[in-house]
């Protein structure tokens, strides 16, 4: 034996690192460390084109004149930005909010609205108050993996509903309500990103949406109505939000990460009295109060800079990236993909040619310096495979184009391993199949 | 020995193991500063070069791991920029990185190693994929382990049962990399088996039993804290954690590595030990081997980083 190995104790120790192990609830079953997650971990070195991370571009903000705001903010009110506030939030900004809702023809009052720590944090409550394990909450197929990740951690099950081009089908909806009504499940809520969604990049098409309230109010079924791009849309007027016309059946998410800044983090709920008297109650169990300096700088923002004329500059520049990333799509793409074309938002939906693997393709990718989302992170039962999303918020047309040009190469090796080996079904453990949020 | 004036410490680099490296690098960092050294963390980008040319360091700690920390790249680098470094040389990287390779040069050595082929992506499409895994499976039999030829953490290895899962396996395992190695699968007990050579020559650390709590090995159980049990030294009779040592030594000499290697064994239950592959940048992290090994052989994670820096150091560039 040799020298080191004799040194040893002649006992053997087990070890698992982690002592706690076995203590931790089963909702945290999923939380592992996962490939792909590493993977994201390479795609913020600026030699990955990163077509994966949903950052908003605010470089394109007056940094300096937002410093300079922020700055005479403490001065004159310090005291109050560095102090507790009470759990619905500042009066001043939830009016401000009230203003940014009625552009899309919400007549609410500040005491409907309950801010919170981005739309997230409002999803992360809704979900608190409503589900209990094993209920079903209702969502777009694929959904926002953000909305997922809550109602996984609350072990709600998850049923999807079919979209199309023109967002989510009533007919699809109504089918689903039936049948699991009829098997005795108990529904807690729809949830939805009607506008520009994420990940599909589709908008649900006006005449659909009255169909959805009818269909929801019948069956007793509140909506969550999730509208963080709402005022990115890039032809006419912001669309009229559901809660416009049914402000006792929706309770509506949104949030200044898109419009201002997410690193503020300030979203909100605007919701019918009771539910919103739960959400504050839930809030101050969760965080006490939000932050004060933020919804104060939220509040500043609104109230002394032209955001509406830096929420058109947004716009232009994504309409610019997502004409560069469409483009580019339609010149590269190997026969057999398909994409949507979204009116505004950050996202395209693509989907790759039978038997391609999106997750089993993005390591792949990754090496030839190119990054998206496969499509398994936006379903809650496995789906997705054929389909990952492309975010053209972030880089540059230049760089778009460039990992367009990359991308179609992997797809088209893929496509040869596939004529190889033929479709091969998803390989490997569960785990988070999508970036971090600093994950460019 | 050398006094360090101040180190760097390479962690990152571009290769899906980038995350593990910066754990391996912060964990060494955090000990080389708890023993009173100045440490850095640099990635291996574009501000590297200049920033050893401008600053050199008195020696370099590579813990980089996959490509660029393991092939032998980053050692050439800091050969042409002429900063000294703990680990082996470009070349026995090479040799090493490339696990075909490596088996062949610790077969010829007398170390048992599993039977194994070795295809690049392209035998498949142009002679036919089921010709080919027909003639693997009539040769080598199954079970098999299907891995790629360079690359680690376990990222696009799978173990193969059944004729039918075999394709997924080599498709998965092309997601890592061209060519894939696919050996028979041993069971018994895996063990990985670290050398360092603190200045009296390199011996063999004990032996780190793996039981990961569910199936595989993989890099969720690697990563998780939890998903496996270590067992330091391994449980298994005092032969063949002789043999494995000796094993582990011998691959260490056979590939000319230096300072610090990390070799995976499986023990039969026959006791054999077969060679799997050797690291040459091996994993720091908290559930990482050697560290585990290092503390049971009674050394000091902090201390003995700095005495290979030292050792380094004194050797030069």
């Amino acid at each position: 034996m040799s020298e080191g190995a004799r040194h040893a104790n002649s006992r053997p120790q087990g070890s698992r690192i982690d002592p706690y192990f076995d203590q931790y609830a089963e909702r945290a079953r999923g939380m592992v460390a996962s490939e792909i997650r590493a993977l994201f971990a390479v795609t913020a070195r600026p030699e990955i084109v990163s077509l994966a991370g949903g950052s908003p571009y605010v470089t394109a903000l007056p940094l300096d004149v937002v410093g300079n705001m922020v700055g005479q903010l403490i001065t004159d009110r310090g005291s109050v930005a560095l102090q507790y506030c009470t759990a619905q939030g500042d009066t001043g900004l939830r009016e401000k909010i009230c203003e940014v809702m009625s552009l899309e023809g919400i007549r609410a009052h500040p005491d409907d609205v309950v801010v919170t720590v981005g739309s997230q944090q409002a999803l992360d409550l809704i979900t608190r108050i409503f589900v209990d394990p094993g209920d079903v909450v209702l969502a777009e197929a694929p959904s926002y993996v953000g909305a997922l990740g809550s109602f996984a951690a609350y072990q709600a099950d998850v049923v999807h509903v079919a979209m199309d081009d023109n967002g989510l089908i009533p007919e699809a909806l109504e089918q689903a309500i039936q049948r699991l009504t009829a098997a005795g499940r108990r529904i807690k809520f729809l949830y939805t990103v009607p506008n520009y969604q994420n990940p599909a990049g589709v908008t649900l098409a006006a005449e659909r949406r009255p169909r959805i309230l009818e269909i929801c109010q019948a069956a007793g079924l509140l909506i969550i109505e999730d509208n963080p791009y709402g005022l990115l849309g890039f032809d006419g007027d912001p669309i009229r939000a559901l809660r416009a016309d049914d402000p006792e059946g929706v309770v509506y998410l949104g949030t200044f990460s898109k419009t201002f800044a997410p690193g503020v983090r300030v979203g909100w709920a605007a919701a019918p009295p009771a539910i919103r008297d739960k959400l504050v109650l839930a809030a101050e169990s969760a965080v006490l109060c939000h932050s004060s300096f933020s919804q104060l700088v939220v509040r500043e923002y609104l109230a002394t800079q032209p955001w509406r004329e830096q929420v058109k500059d947004f716009r232009e520049i994504y309409r610019q990236r997502r004409d560069a990333l469409l483009d580019a799509l339609s010149a590269q793409m190997p026969d057999g993909c398909r994409w949507t074309t979204p009116a505004g938002g950050f996202y395209v939906w693509l989907r790759l040619p039978e038997g391609i693997n999106s997750k089993a393709m993005l390591p792949r990718a990754v090496s030839s310096r190119v990054a998206y989302v496969p499509g398994t992170g936006f379903y809650a039962d496995g789906d997705g495979t054929d389909h990952l999303r492309l975010s053209y918020c972030f880089p540059p047309p230049d760089r778009i184009r460039e990992g367009v040009r990359r991308l179609a190469s992997v797809i088209e090796a893929e496509i040869d391993l596939c004529a190889t080996f033929g479709a091969m079904p998803p390989h490997g453990r569960t785990g988070p199949d999508t970036p971090g949020p600093g994950d460019l | 020995m050398t006094e360090l004036d101040h180190v760097v410490v390479l962690a990152g680099g571009l290769s899906p193991e980038r995350d593990v490296s910066l754990r391996s690098g912060r964990r060494v960092r955090d000990a080389l500063e708890e023993a009173g050294v100045d440490a850095r963390i640099a990635d291996a980008d574009a501000t590297l070069i200049p920033s050893l040319l401008a600053d050199p360091p008195t020696a370099v700690f590579p813990a980089i791991h996959g490509s660029y920390g393991e092939d032998g790249a980053i050692r050439e680098i800091l050969a042409l920029v002429g900063v000294p470094y703990v680990g082996s040389v470009a070349s026995a990287c090479r040799g090493a990185f490339d696990k075909p390779t490596a088996k062949a040069l610790v077969a010829a050595v007398g170390i048992a190693t599993p039977e194994s082929v070795t295809l690049p992506r392209e035998i498949f499409h142009d002679l036919g994929a089921t010709a080919v895994i027909d003639r693997i499976i009539a040769r080598l039999g199954l079970p098999l382990f299907v891995k790629p030829a360079r690359g680690g953490s376990s990222l696009g290895a799978s173990p193969v049962r059944t004729a039918a899962e075999l394709p997924t396996a080599i498709v998965s395992c092309f997601a890592y990399g061209d060519t894939a190695l696919i050996e028979r699968l041993i069971d018994g007990t895996e063990i990985a088996v670290s050398v360092v050579d603190l200045g009296d020559g390199p011996h063999a650390l004990p032996a780190v039993e793996i039981v990961p709590t569910a199936g595989q090995y993989d890099y969720t159980a690697r990563y998780t804290a939890g998903q496996t049990a270590f067992y330091t030294p391994a449980r298994l009779p005092d032969a063949a954690l002789d043999t494995a040592a000796k094993a582990a030594a011998s691959a260490h000499s056979a590939l000319g590595l230096r300072d610090i290697s990390r070799t995976d064994l499986i023990v039969s239950e026959f006791g054999e030990v077969y060679f799997l592959e050797v690291n040459v940048s091996p994993g720091m992290t908290e559930t990482s081997t050697l560290p585990m090994a290092l503390d049971a052989a009674g050394h000091a994670f902090g201390t003995a980083c700095l005495t290979l820096l030292r050792l380094a150091a004194a050797r030069g560039s």
